[in-house]
């Protein structure tokens, strides 16, 4: 086995049995994407030097005895809207071409502290706004399994990086399946944490009551040992409460589907899911079955007004979010300015592309003079709704379990309108807007050769649970 | 509540609402998009939402206030790092009062 391929348990005991050092590991990730990035374009950067340096630090510890635990010498991707001292963020957008982050994100602090090293910044839609990563204000990223197709989005290139072996584990974002959609294109685990699980803080705002930031890995159990490392209360985002951090990997000990109640929504089993895509989560939902799981059918009756909730609330938010980027204090600024008036909508012209452009209109719209009611007040109160849904399914049952998209990966360039393009949130957008914690897991493989997930959703801070359902899934694959 | 339908997205006024300067091709291209966008979240007007209240959060937080003391912020050097344009010690922009001296 390479070691490019390793995961981060897999990579924690080679290091701590001195098989190989972090230099190693982290030139061997180097070496592998100038051999195989060019054809998949996960990365935007990578800053090559001051990764290396970071490894020795941690080979330093690592031989001082001081780094056994945690994430001592695993060299981590980060999504480009997370921000990491001294090194580019561009949110995968131009209006942000070189800048350079002043300070580390509260999330990177703590894969610091945790002896993690920051290997280089993956691709994602422009501000984490779209479902394939074509939305790169760069370049595209392509599916490792076939490079005709998109990897998903907006962690795109996280996806990407993970299930083409061009990283031992990523970060990722998710507002509404940015993190899962694109785990489920690319074969890999990723794990959306419960609204306020994880800071926010120093990561690019697109729609504030919804974004996460979550673990993109190649098992369970390294989902668990970098979710570790990222969760818990940071005095810097007020969303965070308090609430202890359970040990995660300690949960996976004996992890079972004997006995536990598997809630199966009827609205997600709906005409337009794909026929593989159908077929793959029966057989999940089996072998569940045969495990010993005991299968409910739960109805979440909100379900079909998710989608119009999520596309009123999270461009309200962004609009608002997006509004710093106005050309004055970091960013692009317009050499066409007249005055003030067009140095705000000439470099914010310039800067942004298509997709980012819509939605901020949209967001703009449905909180402007005389709609703010009828749209965004509206859709917070049905939002109300679609949590309440949950919270009644998870009176009864343990997890959810549902497709991840409705679809595998499609073609570049294959959708091209935008609403066609949401639809591929169907499943991953009620969820966010309750605030649970959900997670897609690999299930299988198309009669072409895609991989396709399903997804476990559980209640808001019962990671532990989810973890444990889903390393139970894991295991019945083999 | 207030009937939704009546009125039709003026991309090209709430682009400027929004501070975005719009080519026609754009303002051509998007006009349409934004139409199905909103007549498809219009949808929410069928659910009753009387006596429901608003959830504005992934969950329900109450202020995280902490003791009003100084700290240090970030260094001046830092923040103005990113500047497109700066001074010695502030961003520069172009003149907004009328008639001012720049």
């Amino acid at each position: 086995m390479e070691l490019y391929e390793l995961g981060i348990a897999e990579a924690k005991e080679g290091l701590a049995k001195g098989d190989f050092s972090s230099v190693e590991l982290t030139q061997a990730i180097i070496d592998r994407v100038h051999a195989k990035d060019g054809e998949i374009g996960a990365y935007l950067t990578f800053d090559e030097e001051g990764t290396l340096a970071a490894a020795r630090e941690a080979d330093k510890a690592l031989k001082d005895g001081n780094g056994l635990k945690g994430l001592w010498g695993i060299p981590i991707a980060i999504k480009d809207l997370i921000n990491v001292k001294g090194q580019p963020c561009t949110c995968a957008s131009k209006i942000l071409e070189g800048y350079v982050s002043p300070y580390d994100a509260t999330v990177i602090a703590k894969l610091k502290a945790a002896g993690a090293v920051c290997a280089g910044r993956v691709n994602m839609d422009e501000f984490a706004m779209g479902s394939s990563t074509e939305n790169s204000g760069f370049h595209p990223t392509r599916n490792p399994y076939d490079t005709t197709r998109v990897p998903g989005g907006s962690s795109g290139g996280s996806a990407a990086a993970v299930g083409g072996n061009l990283c031992i584990a990523a970060l990722g974002t998710d507002t509404g399946g940015s993190i899962r959609q694109p785990a489920s294109f690319c074969n890999c685990v990723g794990l959306k944490p419960s609204y306020g699980r994880v800071s926010r803080y120093g990561v690019t705002a697109f729609a504030s009551s919804l974004d996460q930031v979550g673990p993109m890995t190649k098992s369970v159990a390294d989902a668990a040992l970098l979710l570790q490392a990222l969760a818990g209360h940071d005095e810097m985002d007020g969303t965070t409460p308090p609430e202890p951090v359970p040990d995660y990997s300690a949960a996976l000990a004996g992890a079972s589907l004997k006995g536990v109640k598997i809630g199966l929504p009827k609205e997600y089993f709906i005409d337009g899911l794909d026929a593989e895509v159908k077929a793959i989560t029966e057989k999940a939902i089996a072998a569940c079955a045969a495990a010993g799981a005991e299968l409910v059918e739960v109805s979440l009756p909100h379900t079909e007004y998710a989608m119009a909730v999520y596309y009123i609330v999270a461009p309200a938010e962004a609009s608002a979010n997006l509004a710093r980027f106005d050309g004055v204090r970091y960013g692009h600024r317009s050499a066409r300015s007249e005055d003030v008036f067009t140095l705000y909508t000439r470099s914010r012209a310039e800067g942004f592309g298509a997709e980012v452009k819509r939605r901020i209109i949209m967001g703009t719209y449905v909180l402007s003079s005389g709609y703010y009611d009828a749209y965004y007040g509206r859709a917070s109160k049905v939002r109300t709704l679609i949590r309440r849904d949950f919270e009644s399914a998870f009176g009864k049952v343990d997890a959810l379990l549902t497709p991840v998209a409705p679809t595998p990966a499609f073609k570049i360039g294959e959708v091209q309108d935008p609403l066609t393009m949401y639809l591929n949130d169907l499943f991953t957008i009620p969820s966010s807007l309750a605030g649970n914690c959900a997670m897609s897991v690999p299930a299988g493989f198309t009669s072409g050769g895609l991989p396709v997930g399903v997804q476990f959703i559980c209640d808001a801070f019962r990671e532990d649970k989810l973890l444990q359902v889903g390393k139970a899934f894991e295991e019945l694959k083999g | 509540m207030a009937p939704m339908s009546k009125t039709v997205i003026d991309v090209a006024y709430v682009a400027e609402l929004a501070r975005l300067e719009l080519t026609d091709e754009e303002k051509a291209v998007f006009q349409p998009q934004l139409e199905n966008i909103v007549k498809y979240v219009e949808k929410i007007s069928a659910v009753d939402v009387s006596d429901i209240p608003p959830t504005m959060h992934g969950r329900a937080i109450v202020n995280a206030l902490r003791e009003d003391e100084v700290r240090p912020s970030m260094d001046r050097e830092l923040a103005l790092g990113n500047a497109p344009l700066r001074s010695a010690t502030e961003f520069t922009l172009p003149k907004i009062v009328e008639g001012a001296e720049s």
